[in-house]
């Protein structure tokens, strides 16, 4: 009976940078809705941070009900990008199964989500981010009074980061999970 | 007519069990199979649904693992592998076979196939050539850049005998290969596994309800109720087809 000799060899990085651009490209309406699912969550958050740029006129309106409104639009923010990601990743155990059983190890299959994350919460977070803060900016400027522009880009930037940090954990910790499952139990998974 | 006293064991089952859930509810998928199957052979695992064969093709491929006893590929019992090795070994030393075809649906054929090249890190200049000559050997080299979902079940699965192909695996494990192709389809996918068997020396391990992939095996395997009930040889068959 031949031995086997195991040599650790992990493919390149290209090859899990294709693997994801490959992924993108062919379900583009599919990954463009569940970015669109990113960028509304970060839309909303973004129009609550330009809120609360905004000079308080109003001494009614405390910081404690900004606070509130911002910690909510983080929440459904979260609520939304997360159930985006986990989507796009439970659809695709069959997939994980499959490339298991050709011989790509666990951190191979993270890669290939890491990098579809990555690039799907770059578009959807900084769409979502303009979106939501010219919006906002445009409805104060009608009537409150446009915040600066200095302000307006920082929003923009932290929501750009907050969602790109979120949309890759969202998807990395399923992919976590499921490339450590049994090729068998991936395979079986049915959705 | 292959002799089996001097032949080289390629995969061996210790008491294999494999039980599924907890407690009362727990099923016994396979309980207690010990069996050796020798290199170059093409054998089947033949049993009603529910019989526990495809559970045993999946505790050889290294896809599970067994709750109890042990299963060794190449002398290497697989439950003492890290998920690293047991990549290496999927990668290196089986080729799979699928009733639903499995390929990855978002690469071309000949994506599909260079994919497990890549892994065992071949350029992609070496992969495309070997992967091409594979698709030819398949008889797919005219349809090496379409999508699975632009081909054919009978050209998907041909598709995915190239795949399983191409690290050039000691072993080919096939689960109903033929399980969702018309008969004359299925009946080409037998010829090809085993043409290949013959030309090329891969052990093939197929399970399937399937009796034609019987008149070109050389052992077949009966699973009942967990259990290996009876391994028959091709000497036994060709006799009771004689007699009869």
């Amino acid at each position: 009976m031949t031995q086997t000799e195991f040599k650790n060899i992990d493919p390149p990085m290209w090859v899990a940078w294709n693997q994801a651009k490959a992924s993108i490209r062919v379900r583009f309406l599919r990954m463009l809705i569940t970015s669109l699912g990113v960028a509304l969550g970060i839309a909303f958050f973004c129009s609550m941070q330009v809120l609360g740029a905004a000079p308080v006129k109003d001494a009614s309106q405390s910081s404690s009900q900004m606070l509130w409104l911002t910690a909510t639009s983080l929440v459904m923010c979260l609520v939304g990008v997360t159930n985006s990601m986990l989507m796009s990743v439970t659809e695709r155990y069959r997939e994980i199964g499959t490339i298991k059983c050709l011989g790509a190890s666990d951190s191979f299959i993270v890669k290939v989500f890491f990098l579809e994350a990555l690039l799907l919460g770059a578009l959807g977070s900084f769409g979502g981010s303009l979106i939501g803060t010219l919006l906002m900016a445009a409805v104060m400027g009608a009537t409150t009074g446009a915040p600066g522009l200095l302000p307006l880009i920082q929003v923009v930037l932290i929501g750009t980061v907050v969602g790109m940090v979120m949309t890759v954990i969202a998807a990395v910790a399923p992919a976590v999970q499921a490339s450590k499952m049994p090729a068998a139990a991936a395979l079986r998974v049915d959705i | 007519m292959k002799a089996y006293d001097d032949r080289e064991v390629v995969v061996r089952t210790v008491d294999v069990v494999k039980q599924y859930g907890e407690g009362e509810a727990a099923v016994r998928a396979l309980n207690g199979v010990t069996c050796e199957i020798y290199t170059g052979e093409y054998l089947s695992i033949m049993g009603p649904s529910g019989s526990g064969k495809s559970t045993l093709f999946n505790m050889i491929g290294g896809l599970d693992k067994p709750n109890e006893g042990s299963v060794f590929v190449n002398s290497v019992d697989i439950a003492q592998l890290t998920p690293k090795e047991l990549a290496f070994l999927r990668c290196h030393t089986i080729g799979y076979i699928f009733q639903t075809f499995n390929l990855i649906s978002v690469r071309t054929a000949l994506e599909n196939v260079t994919l497990p090249m890549l892994f065992a890190g071949l350029t992609p200049e070496d992969a495309d050539e070997r992967g091409i000559k594979l698709l030819e050997l398949v008889g797919l080299g005219h349809r090496l850049h379409h999508r699975p979902s632009e081909l054919s079940g009978g050209q998907q699965q041909r598709v995915a005998i190239a795949r399983s192909l191409a690290n050039n695996p000691s072993i080919i494990l096939a689960d109903e290969p033929t399980g969702n192709l018309d008969l004359k389809t299925g009946q080409e996918i037998i010829d090809l596994l085993r043409s290949l068997n013959d030309e090329r020396g891969v052990t093939i391990i197929s399970a399937t309800h399937d009796h034609k992939m019987l008149d070109v095996s050389d052992r077949i395997f009966h699973i009942r109720d967990g259990q290996l009930a009876l391994v028959e040889t091709r000497e036994e068959l060709d006799s009771a087809k004689s007699a009869v």
